[in-house]
């Protein structure tokens, strides 16, 4: 669809490659990032992604490596310039906080922000304590911290030293998901109100779609899809698309409310899609989760069902799923939905690429 | 009582022992530092040289360093080059023989120390622009605390105690070498009894103090 537009400028992105061959593993990976929003590395464990991601900060040398962020080279091996981790601007979270257990929260927070020239700082300590919600930690121990609070903090320190980059490598993967929830509220704020552009690794799809604008999906060591959320999502031919939780991320705005029903209405490329509860605050940009199996298919607009959502829609192709199951991927007003049916149905229906049918959603989840 | 003689002993032997332990830990450092984090093939050989004093007889590290240090011995002819005459029956050729003697027991703990820290701080005082030197100070030291002070006290302890290496290339010359283990050696070969019991159990009191506190150090402290 627009994969001409998500192609970042020339300079204003993260430009990378490369290759590492250790004893049963190897990666070779060239990619291009945004050089803003959120990238996730997606993959199973064993797929390299947390090894690309220390590729970036330097802590692993790959041996043929090129990597520019906002147009400054940090390494190329074609000419010999490999800038060591410490002399690059960057915050690196670590799955497990790490924490100095010798230094104070104060002091870990102070110890990276004391490095960095003073022309260099455009984030304030205060500032780092605030997005985070830390200022009552700051003069505990990090022993005495739980490990969401400990994370926090470790996010903070790497805010602290005004990164151009920050790579954070399954943050939450530590945490049981009460702490989960309690800090990806904290992440969403940094994409919000931080133009620092993040690569985060992580092998939770829930992470990724409330979390990411720019999917980088890895297997084996090498890049199987790279692009924009809800164009590598959808795509029939990875794996996104086959999981049992399957699903597509809906960005969209909020743009009207029902108080008597308690229904929200968000509207993405002209189209309505009505969600339960009233807490989106009207016009706010919102990104909602549709899950295949909740989209079911109707050649004709009903009007005599339960289902609120009723979306004209466009097939663009279909995959088998499992034996009997059938994914169709549909176009809707510009954006991609998956559907999941019964090929029973497919068949029956005789539906097939290009056809225009309706879809109809029958859950919608508000992911931020 | 305690003779003027048993006192200058006393004085020699911590001395002795403070001057060692300094020199050991400001070497000791580095060579365990480089021994908890090389992935060189030397490694092997490094750490058994290091640990050969706690094996052999120290009439034989001393017997060596007799000979290396005499004038027709690599170390003698050079300190004799530079115009320092000969080590052997010289206090500081008690400090260079203190300092292998008791090398084990500093670098074994520092190593220790520095291994248990990991990779992982270093890796974090890098993504926080500290370079190598700067996380040395700032993090390494700082968390390998426990680690110097059970080197130093070591070391020190360690040093006291020495007896082999000291009369192999010290002798036994009133102020200058002789001190408190060969003193009591001395007391023993003139049958004064009453003079060793004071030093020997002068001694054995130092030395549990010294092992009791590190030890209850080690259980409280948990750090």
């Amino acid at each position: 669809m627009s994969s001409a537009a998500a192609e970042p400028l020339p300079g204003a992105g993260i430009e990378a490659c490369f290759r590492l061959a250790w004893p049963g593993f190897a990666l070779d990976a060239a990619l291009q990032l945004p050089g803003r929003g959120v990238s996730a590395l997606f993959g199973h464990s064993g797929s390299g992604k947390t090894t690309l991601l220390r590729c970036l900060a330097g802590l692993e040398r790959a041996t043929d490596g090129y990597l520019a962020v906002r147009g400054e080279v940090w390494q190329d091996d074609a000419r010999a310039v490999f800038v060591p981790t410490h002399r690059r601007p960057l915050g690196y979270v670590f799955q497990e906080a790490s924490l100095f257990p010798h230094l104070s929260v104060r002091r870990n927070l102070e110890f990276g922000l004391r490095r960095v020239a003073a022309a260099e700082r455009r984030v304030s300590l205060d500032h780092a304590i605030a997005l985070l919600g830390i200022e009552p930690l700051l003069e505990r121990m990090p022993e005495r911290l739980s490990g969401g609070e400990r994370q926090r903090v470790a996010i903070a320190r790497a805010l602290a030293t005004s990164p151009r980059l920050l790579l954070m490598d399954e943050p939450l993967a530590a945490l049981d998901a009460q702490r989960k929830a309690e800090i990806l509220p904290y992440l969403e704020r940094l994409h919000g109100e931080l133009d620092i552009p993040v690569v985060y690794v992580s092998h939770a799809p829930e992470e990724v779609a409330r979390l990411a604008d720019h999917v980088v999906l890895l297997r084996d060591g090498r890049v199987l899809a790279s692009g924009a959320i809800d164009e590598v999502m959808p795509r029939l031919d990875l794996p996104f698309a086959h999981d049992e939780e399957a699903f597509v991320v809906v960005d969209a705005q909020v743009a009207g409310r029902d108080e008597r029903f308690a229904l929200t209405r968000l509207e993405f490329g002209g189209l309505p899609l009505w969600i339960t509860g009233l807490e989106a605050p009207l016009g706010a940009q919102v990104r909602a989760r549709v899950l295949a199996r909740d989209v079911s298919l109707a050649l004709a607009e009903r009007h005599d069902s339960s289902i609120l959502n009723v979306l004209p829609a466009r097939v663009v192709s279909l995959d088998d799923a499992s034996p009997g199951r059938t994914l169709v991927r549909l176009d809707v007003a510009g954006r991609a939905l998956l559907a999941r049916i019964t090929t029973r149905s497919a068949v029956q229906m005789g539906i097939a690429p290009g056809m225009s049918l309706f879809a109809q959603v029958k859950g919608v989840a508000l992911l931020r | 009582m305690m003779s003027a003689a048993d006192f200058a002993a006393i004085r020699l032997t911590l001395e002795l022992a403070a001057v060692t332990t300094a020199i050991l830990l400001v070497i000791g450092t580095p060579v365990a530092w480089w021994l908890a984090r090389t992935r060189s093939a030397w490694k092997g050989a490094v750490g058994a040289v290091v640990a050969l004093p706690l094996v052999l007889p120290p009439t034989v590290i001393g017997f060596y360093l007799l000979v290396m240090m005499g004038p027709h011995g690599p170390v003698g002819q050079l300190t004799q080059a530079l115009g320092l005459g000969l080590l052997p029956f010289s206090f500081a050729g008690l400090v260079v023989g203190s300092v292998f003697y008791s090398l084990p027991f500093v670098v074994q703990p520092l190593q220790q120390a520095f291994e248990a820290i990991g990779e992982r701080p270093l890796e974090v005082a890098a993504t926080l622009r500290a370079g190598a030197l700067d996380t040395f100070f700032s993090v390494v030291l700082p968390l390998a605390r426990p680690g110097f002070v059970t080197a130093a006290v070591l070391g020190f302890a360690h040093t006291v105690g020495e007896f082999g290496v000291v009369l192999m290339i010290g002798g036994n010359i009133p102020e200058k070498t002789r001190v408190v283990s060969v003193q009591i050696y001395d007391h023993v070969e003139a049958l004064e009894y009453a003079q060793a019991h004071w030093l020997s159990a002068g001694m054995v009191a130092f030395s549990f103090l010294v092992l009791f506190l590190l030890h209850s150090r080690k259980r409280g402290g948990a750090r």
